[in-house]
């Protein structure tokens, strides 16, 4: 199942390792929990010694020992998808209509069907502890006309159905929550202690989704009960039993007990299965420690200079980041070795490579929130009135204004986001029917450039200082968009390839296409249904925006604290050669974040949500991305002071250092 | 080891300390001695201009008329008010509409709240104290509820600085602006402990009865009185009031501790998240301090026990005290060494921490005794000396000063050298105004001359220029 990462040397040797660890824990942590589940399942207050004796017996018996076979082999599946599925930049739908295709993706579809099929399993396992009128799918009854058959046990398929159903939706509410993003923490701590941290919000958590889940579940029984039931008795050739009543009535259900017996086991079910996730993700993203150097030359693609600017496992990224932002922190030793120069030739190859990631990813993220500044209308909603998804609009966007054959310059900032996680593999090919198509004549060069790796832009990086230029950038393409785009001469080689594609786009044919289509539009925007479903998410965008930013947080304070060693560390003066580039490019990104936050909806603070197990780490980051920005250039004006007056850099980013020297930032 | 018979005696009354210069503390007996560049200020807030609290929060069912609710409408208000206790309370009081079995029971499940309430309470007596209590008893103010002034905050960088004053607003001076903004919020209530972020202009992290404010003030604005969407709010269910925290040196992180809670909570402000750091025993976090170099944290507790957190992994060391719990402690600027006072004693404690590996230390070291010494005066004997408020080295390791407790309240000045070995040298006392008290005292963060003490004495701030200038001082010898 996995392809593209198997080739990396870490996923191989971390990855699938702490992946392995963590689904062990979790099956040895199997026994308590069920040995909890068969004590609170068959609870009995009034005979309490008989009560504990049969815990004990069931315990040791051999169906209970088939069961714990049953339950690892699912906890090991439910820990296989959690490495399969987890993606470090979570993924934002920005409309409701992104969101059902999410939903509706094949894959997610598959791992709908293996969580059904896996919660039949633990149900079933389930209904064999409790034991009782739960054991069975058939039992020997007698008919009225005396004859002895075999009856369906409705009980036992209640809950079967029950276990299909919260496995359904839990992958459900995974996509909705993102429960497959994985957060990485402020806060280190050891890998026990934050298990034993979490615990209490684990279980919080599977008790109250258990309730909703069982509650849902009920009603759907009551209506639609009959079709499994029928269809149940017609193909293993079992009867009803008549002199019971059936379970799909009011009276049926209202049965407390049954009620209990469901919740416990869609508890227990989910407790497992969120044990697992937590597990899985406190042991990925545990501090991986990177050497800076290394004296052998077959390791020298392990060490940090190399792993920053990778871009194959995003995985790798973040944690080669992580591991920079401590260790510019926390560590003299390897801060000297970044420091240090090259042997022969005495290059300062280390901090050369770890300063140019760093910037590059910066100025990454300042491109992109100029670019969609600019495409987005002062009253913080895209141009295109009835805009789709996020990352569909890319497509449609040039279809804004009938009128005009040229198309306005577009932005899709989240595109970059979603494309780089399509570049990233299977991590999360969830998106890719709704990212933009780079091939189809739509799709702006804008566009085309961002998604382009960013080595290849980097002459434009280099180039451009002030963001008046820069935001001059995507217009300048949009109006190069038609025939002469060979002729711009600033062209950036990602949109070399497809010139033809673009000759052919402004013709009769196009236009009448594009002039049905906005009539179409208009059309469809006057329907509440469809608006509803399209109607962008207010904050999803400024979310997807920064959906990526812990990478830029790590980058910022790895910067600014190896720049605040360096005045006392850096023997050989390496990093004062790129003090200037860091300081512009963090004044520059600076004036960016601090006219984004100036749109509606950027500074609004998300609800907090407590009760689901999704991480909503991602919808805080630009606000954290803010902080951090602001500290790390404060770092560096305290530490240098008044020295910094012999840097060189523009009048503007002077005056704008003046104000954080003065501490009136 | 240094003893208060070891110090040059009091000033005589009328005298107030001025400043430190060659090696001598000066007096004057008005406010005409200052140097020229140390412009003084000082700030006097009348208790009468503050417009405190007359009614409290529950008070104000007593305006409205009575009327009767149905007993479902009652449980609910009482649910909601006073939670499960408050719920059953409203069950057993009203038995006449229930069922007998119903406020029975309710009542047997009352007592026997009580009863485990009562036991938890007689474990760790301060959980039975209501919470402005609790903020007087562990605040690091001497005398909290009756203090005028109740937290204080220099901005690390900068000369500005913010007053939290009894009327719980706070006010922020800066000698470069005209503006003096005043924080208010609904929130904002028993002010314990202010302190600005390091490495940020405008952000002020507040403690506060219920919660945990952070204001951001911004520094070129020109309005006075900030709007409270300025504010993020910060809380967590069972942490409350907050009597102390501590920002992390590189503005990262904010730590908080309630003596209510046993998990001291750090903060991820910006996101507005906390990570809650459990562990058995304490009953509750009282006091924090936060390393200058950033890697240890100090959290001392209400039983006989104080535990020092290294902050890479956030694991903790437990440090059992014998006498009483930890009063309050300070860091010397490099990390390394802690100072600390246990309650019921008259010492001051060291304890020293090496990165070096095999070097552990078992036991604190007693640096000073600071118990009561009688001096002959001319205006007859004064006693000096007692219990421990507080403590304050300044930023450069070579003031330290003492906040005493005792009849007389002075505060004692020690000069400290580390090499060759740890050592306390008297410097001393360091008297206000006549009849004026001091309440608490700082250091200023970023003073280039030397160290400044800022004391507040009672109803007033009195900012002590040149409090012993070490280059003038070292000059002159």
């Amino acid at each position: 199942m996995f392809s593209a990462q198997q080739s990396c040397w870490f996923v191989r040797k971390v990855i699938c390792w702490r992946a392995a660890a963590s689904i062990a824990w979790a099956v040895l942590l199997l026994p308590p929990t069920t040995a909890a589940f068969i004590i609170l399942s068959r609870f009995s207050i009034l005979h309490p010694f008989q009560w504990i004796s049969e815990c004990l017996s069931l315990l040791t018996s051999a169906s209970a020992i088939f069961s714990f076979i049953l339950l690892g082999g699912v906890i090991i599946i439910v820990g296989f998808l959690n490495l399969e599925y987890y993606t470090v930049i979570p993924n934002i739908a920005c409309s409701k209509i992104a969101l059902l295709g999410q939903l509706l993706h094949p894959r997610q579809f598959l791992s709908s069907l293996v969580h059904c099929i896996m919660g039949i399993i633990v149900a079933w396992c389930c209904a064999v502890t409790i034991g009782g009128r739960y054991e069975t799918l058939g039992y020997p009854c007698v008919e009225s006309d005396g004859s002895p058959e075999m009856c369906l046990n409705e009980y036992h398929l209640v809950l079967l159905l029950a276990g299909a159903f919260v496995g359904f939706s839990h992958s459900l509410l995974g996509v909705i929550h993102n429960m497959n993003y994985v957060s990485f923490h402020t806060v280190q701590r050891y890998k026990y202690l934050r298990f034993k941290g979490s615990l209490p919000l684990v279980v919080k958590c599977s008790a109250t989704q258990a309730l909703y889940s069982v509650r849902n579940y009920i009603v759907i029984y009551f209506f639609l009960g009959y079709i499994p039931k029928t269809w149940m008795c017609k193909t293993l050739n079992l009867h009803l039993n008549s002199s019971l009543h059936s379970l799909d009535t009011i009276a049926g259900l209202l049965d407390l007990c049954l009620i209990y017996h469901l919740w416990i086991s869609a508890t227990f079910l989910l407790f497992t299965w969120y044990i697992t996730l937590v597990l899985f993700r406190i042991f990925v993203t545990e501090v991986y420690s990177f050497p800076v150097q290394s004296s052998f030359t077959e390791d020298s693609h392990q060490c940090l200079p190399k792993v920053i600017t990778e871009k194959q496992p995003m995985i790798l990224k973040f944690l080669a980041l992580q591991d920079l932002a401590l260790l510019s922190q926390h560590a003299p030793l390897r801060r000297s070795e970044v420091f240090s120069l090259s042997q022969p030739g005495g290059h300062p190859h280390n901090w050369n490579a770890i300063s140019k990631e760093c910037l590059s990813l910066l100025s990454d993220l300042t491109q992109r929130l100029i670019v969609y500044h600019d495409t987005v209308a002062t009253n913080g909603r895209a141009k295109p009135l009835s805009t789709g998804s996020e990352r569909k609009t890319s497509s449609d966007t040039s279809g804004d204004d009938p009128f005009t054959p040229k198309s306005t310059p577009l932005m899709k900032t989240p595109a970059s986001v979603f494309t780089r996680s399509v570049v990233g593999g299977p991590q999360s090919p969830l998106t890719a029917p709704f990212t933009p198509d780079l091939d189809s004549p739509f799709a702006s060069p804008a566009l085309r450039r961002l998604t382009a790796p960013v080595g290849q832009c980097s002459p434009w990086h280099d180039t451009v200082q002030s963001p008046h230029i820069m935001r001059r950038g995507p217009k300048l393409w949009s109006t190069s968009t038609d025939s002469h785009v060979n002729g711009s001469p600033q062209l950036s080689p990602a949109s070399v390839p497809s010139p033809k594609q673009e000759v052919s786009k402004p013709s009769l044919l196009a236009q009448f296409l594009q002039n049905r289509k906005e009539q179409v539009k208009n059309f469809l925007a006057k329907r509440v249904l469809i608006m509803y479903l399209f109607n962008k998410l207010p904050e999803a965008s400024s979310q997807a925006l920064f959906a990526d930013s812990q990478a830029h947080i790590w980058a910022l304070e790895g910067l600014s604290y190896l720049v605040q060693a360096s005045f006392s560390e850096d023997r050989f003066g390496v990093v004062q050669t790129t003090l200037p580039s860091i300081l512009s490019s963090m004044l520059v990104l600076q004036e960016a974040v601090d006219r984004h936050f100036k749109l509606p909806h950027a500074s609004s603070k998300p609800v907090r949500s407590s009760g689901t197990m999704g991480d909503c780490h991602y919808k805080t980051l630009r606000f954290a991305l803010r902080a951090t920005l602001k500290t790390a250039i404060y770092r560096i004006t305290t530490t240098f002071g008044d020295h910094l007056s012999t840097v060189q850099m523009s009048a503007e980013h002077r005056k704008r250092l003046q104000q954080f020297l003065e501490y009136k930032e | 080891m240094c003893s208060l018979a070891l110090f040059p005696p009091p000033l005589p009354s009328g005298h107030t300390t001025l400043c430190e210069s060659n090696n001598e503390l000066l007096s004057g007996v008005n406010y005409i001695f200052f140097p020229q560049d140390s412009s003084l200020l000082s700030l006097y807030f009348p208790r009468e201009s503050l417009k405190l609290h007359s009614r409290t929060e529950s008070s104000s069912k007593a305006a409205f008329l009575d009327h009767s609710e149905t007993l479902w409408m009652r449980s609910a208000a009482a649910w909601r008010d006073g939670g499960f206790t408050g719920l059953l309370n409203e069950i057993t009081n009203s038995h006449t509409e229930v069922p007998k079995w119903l406020s029975v029971s309710s009542g047997c499940t009352l007592a026997l709240l009580q009863w485990v309430s009562s036991f938890h309470g007689s474990l760790f007596p301060h959980l039975t104290l209501s919470s402005e209590d609790m903020i007087a008893e562990f605040s690091q103010v001497l005398n909290w509820p009756d203090c005028v002034v109740r937290a204080f905050a220099w901005h690390p960088h900068t000369d500005k600085f913010a007053v939290a004053l009894l009327d719980d607003s706070i006010k922020i001076y800066n000698p470069k602006s005209a503006t003096t903004p005043t924080l208010k919020h609904r929130l904002q209530r028993s002010v314990a402990a202010v302190q600005w972020k390091p490495l940020c202009a405008s952000a002020l992290a507040v403690a506060c009865q219920n919660c945990l404010l952070v204001w951001h003030v911004d520094p070129c604005s020109l309005s006075t009185r900030p709007s409270s969407g300025c504010a993020q709010v910060l809380s967590h269910p069972g942490h409350s009031p907050v009597t102390s925290i501590a920002w992390s040196p590189s503005g990262s992180l904010l730590v908080s501790a309630s003596p209510m809670d046993t998990a001291m909570m750090v903060w991820d402000v910006a996101a507005e998240n906390c990570v809650p750091l459990q562990r058995v025993g304490g009953g509750g976090v009282t006091f924090l301090s936060w390393s200058p170099d950033g890697s240890h944290v100090l959290a001392s507790t209400p039983s006989l026990l104080f535990r020092v957190w290294e902050t890479r992994m956030w694991t903790c060391e437990r440090w059992p005290c014998v006498k009483g719990r930890c009063q309050s402690g300070c860091w010397s600027p490099d990390g390394s060494r802690l100072l600390f006072t246990v309650q019921g004693e008259t010492v001051i404690y060291a304890l020293t921490f090496t990165d070096a590996p095999g070097k552990v230390y078992t036991a604190a070291a007693v640096v000073a005794d600071l118990s009561e010494t009688t001096f002959n005066t001319q205006d007859g004997d004064i006693t000096v000396g007692g219990e421990i408020q507080s403590l304050a080295w300044d930023p450069k390791g070579e003031r330290l000063a003492v906040l005493l407790k005792g009849l007389v309240q002075l505060i004692a000045v020690f000069k400290t050298r580390t090499s060759p070995i740890f050592e306390l040298l008297p410097c001393g006392f360091v008297q206000g105004e006549p009849g004026a008290e001091p309440r608490l005292m700082q250091f200023h963060p970023n003073f280039q001359h030397g160290a400044l003490l800022t004391v507040i004495f009672t109803g007033s701030i009195s900012i002590d220029p040149g409090k012993s200038p070490g280059s003038l001082y070292r000059s002159h010898r």
